[in-house]
């Protein structure tokens, strides 16, 4: 009796109590769960489109980010003497996405095509090899040092009532409900995204058709590229740029089991769970276990979801004819 | 090294082999006389192509065809003869297989098209359906046929117009307009990959085993379509088939191909006239014969694998 109420009533009372105090929380959760939902975004697209479950994507968002802040300070590629001017964040981050077209393009080149029609599995391990290589050319490229990003996103905060929102947060939430509308709307309405989907069922059929693989990958890789950017900005600017960025893409893994791998609209909503779901569990079950919910709360979600819905709360249905 | 090693087997020949090689020239000098009568120019040759996958797996040995404008040709053969390679080579889809044509070549149109990717084929017209119909399953029937137009570009007006006719040959796609390819019949889904590749308006269709695992009803509704497709359509068609009996039925002329090399070629009556064809194609034999004819037969069937 005395466990019941302490895990199951306890907690429910105490946020009723404190109603401004749990919506703050909640809202804490939405951000931070918005931050998941874009480097998921980013699997779930390249994984929509070539069926590979891209394990470097953690490291595009690092690499994006770290090639931005190279470029708005003017530093020198491989610590060589300086001669490049500081560009603007707007150029810069032009710049930094004609680098991240010319990553998908090399990637393409250099990994998709001679392993065109293999197993997924050997697919997937290509993207963990790439992930490493990616890390250590970031490295030798910048160097190592944590670097702060400011790329004008305006900061404060001001308050609703009782509860203190932060501009910043309202803007990354902004930000990542445009890309995810565009993006539903090119994957659902448009001959490429058409094509795309039509890559990430079958490459040979797709082949067959006359779909050219080699320009669709580009193209997709490429937009991944782009949400890796945005994704790299907003933790870039929030926590500053440093190595540890890549292993977000560890916390995007349960936010699409929850969600599903093929979903746009899963990544998001996913994300937004496991987010709240992670602040609310370590403020009012934390202090049950000493705290530290935080880590682990969404990999327990995404095992009771792999139980009982293995697609996911919007995955396509795992299509099996007997 | 390896490659000469093989040619080298597969060029050694018995004299009865040598033999029935003269017969079948005598033959073909006979059909080219009738192709000039009947003056059909040809839209597709391929000439004594040769494939090898992995750089060292032979399977094609020789591989030569005619697909004349407008015609229907049956390509026959048990499993493993070559079949779908040689529509594979035909189409480009080789090299995600690790196949590439070695030797010979293929002409569509006065133009060798070795050289071209699969997409700028389907652009020229060639395209193929491929064996077990390969539907894009989380697509609906109507995405499916859609992605057949992809290399048609922004054309809105003629795309439409065209799904429309799609629908006329297959009325039955009309009902499944919006269920995921995935979930709707066999029958179906062969009607969907032939749809698709009509979408991109092709003039050479390569169809790879259509029947397959298909009830007989289905097939023959199948072909009906295919034979339509080819008088009102204009749509030439290379066909790879086990059934041979529904195959020579529908094609004018035919290609039968035993381990990777043309063993007999000739237009659709005579090829299924003939005896040996009969027995060991389309499953016709005289029963009281039966034990005299096992010798023969086992004789007859080594000279055809020769």
């Amino acid at each position: 009796m005395e466990f019941i109420n302490l895990v199951l009533i306890a907690p429910i009372l105490d946020m009723a109590e404190y109603p401004a105090f749990f919506l703050e929380v909640v809202f804490g959760g939405l951000m931070s769960g918005v931050m998941y939902s874009l480097v998921a975004l980013g699997f779930v697209l390249i994984f929509k489109a070539s069926g590979v479950f891209n394990f470097a994507q953690g490291v595009f968002a690092l690499f994006a980010a770290l090639t931005l802040v190279g470029l708005m300070t003017g530093t020198m590629p491989f610590s060589l003497e300086k001669i490049l001017p500081e560009f603007p964040a707007w150029l810069a981050i032009i710049l930094t996405f004609l680098v991240m077209i010319g990553l998908a393009v090399a990637v393409e080149r250099l990994v998709l095509r001679p392993l065109v029609n293999q197993d997924q599995i050997i697919m997937f391990m290509s993207t963990i090899g790439l992930a490493f290589v990616l890390e250590g050319l970031g490295d030798t490229i910048w160097g190592s040092e944590v670097k702060a990003l400011d790329v004008g996103i305006p900061t404060g905060s001001f308050n609703v009532g009782e509860i203190q929102v932060q501009v910043f947060d309202l803007w990354a939430a902004g930000i990542a409900a445009f890309l995810v509308v565009v993006l539903a709307l090119f994957f659902q309405w448009t001959r490429t995204g058409r094509a795309l989907r039509a890559v990430a069922d079958d490459h040979q059929a797709a082949l067959s058709v006359g779909i050219p693989l080699k320009n669709i990958w580009i193209i997709v890789w490429s937009v991944a590229g782009l949400v890796a950017l945005v994704a790299g900005i907003m933790w870039g600017s929030k926590s500053g740029v440093q190595f540890s960025l890549s292993l977000i893409a560890l916390k995007a893994l349960p936010v699409l089991i929850l969600g599903g791998f093929t979903s746009v609209p899963g990544a998001i909503i996913g994300g937004l769970i496991i987010g709240v779901g992670e602040k609310v569990a370590e403020v009012y079950w934390g202090p049950l276990v000493n705290g530290a919910i935080e880590n682990w709360f969404a990999y327990v979600v995404a095992l009771i979801f792999l139980l009982f819905r293995p697609q996911g709360l919007f995955g396509e249905k795992i299509i099996e004819r007997v | 090294m390896r490659l000469s090693l093989l040619r080298r087997t597969t060029s050694r020949r018995s004299p009865a082999a040598d033999k029935l090689r003269a017969c079948r020239v005598q033959k073909k000098n006979n059909q080219t006389k009738v192709r000039d009568v009947n003056d059909k120019p040809s839209l597709l040759s391929v000439n004594n192509i040769e494939v090898i996958y992995d750089h060292v797996i032979l399977v094609l040995k020789g591989v030569s065809l005619e697909v004349a404008e407008g015609g229907i040709v049956a390509l026959l053969g048990a499993n493993g003869a070559g079949k779908t390679t040689t529509l594979k080579a035909i189409s480009n889809l080789l090299g995600t297989e690790r196949g590439e044509v070695t030797k010979g070549s293929i002409v569509y149109r006065d133009q060798q098209i070795q050289a071209l990717t699969p997409s700028d084929l389907v652009k020229r017209g060639v395209i193929q359906v491929m064996e077990g119909r390969h539907c894009f399953e989380h697509l609906t029937v109507e995405e499916n046929l859609l992605t057949g137009a992809y290399t048609r570009g922004a054309d809105r007006q003629g795309i439409a117009d065209d799904l429309d006719m799609v629908y006329t040959y297959f009325p039955r796609l009309q009902d499944r307009q919006k269920s995921l390819a995935g979930y709707i019949s066999g029958g179906e889904q062969q009607m969907v990959a032939i749809g698709r590749a009509l979408m991109a308006r092709p003039q050479l269709m390569l169809l790879d085993e259509p029947s397959m695992g298909l009830a007989p009803q289905l097939v023959e509704e199948i072909f009906e379509i295919v034979a339509r497709l080819n008088r009102e359509r204009q749509v030439s068609m290379l066909l790879a088939e086990q059934n041979a009996s529904m195959a020579l039925r529908f094609a004018n002329s035919g290609y039968i191909l035993e381990n990777g090399r043309v063993v007999m070629e000739g237009d659709a009556r005579t090829l299924a006239d003939n005896e040996d064809v009969k027995e060991f194609y389309l499953g016709i034999s005289h029963g009281d014969k039966r034990s005299f004819r096992d010798v023969k037969h086992y004789r007859r069937r080594k000279r055809w694998l020769g």
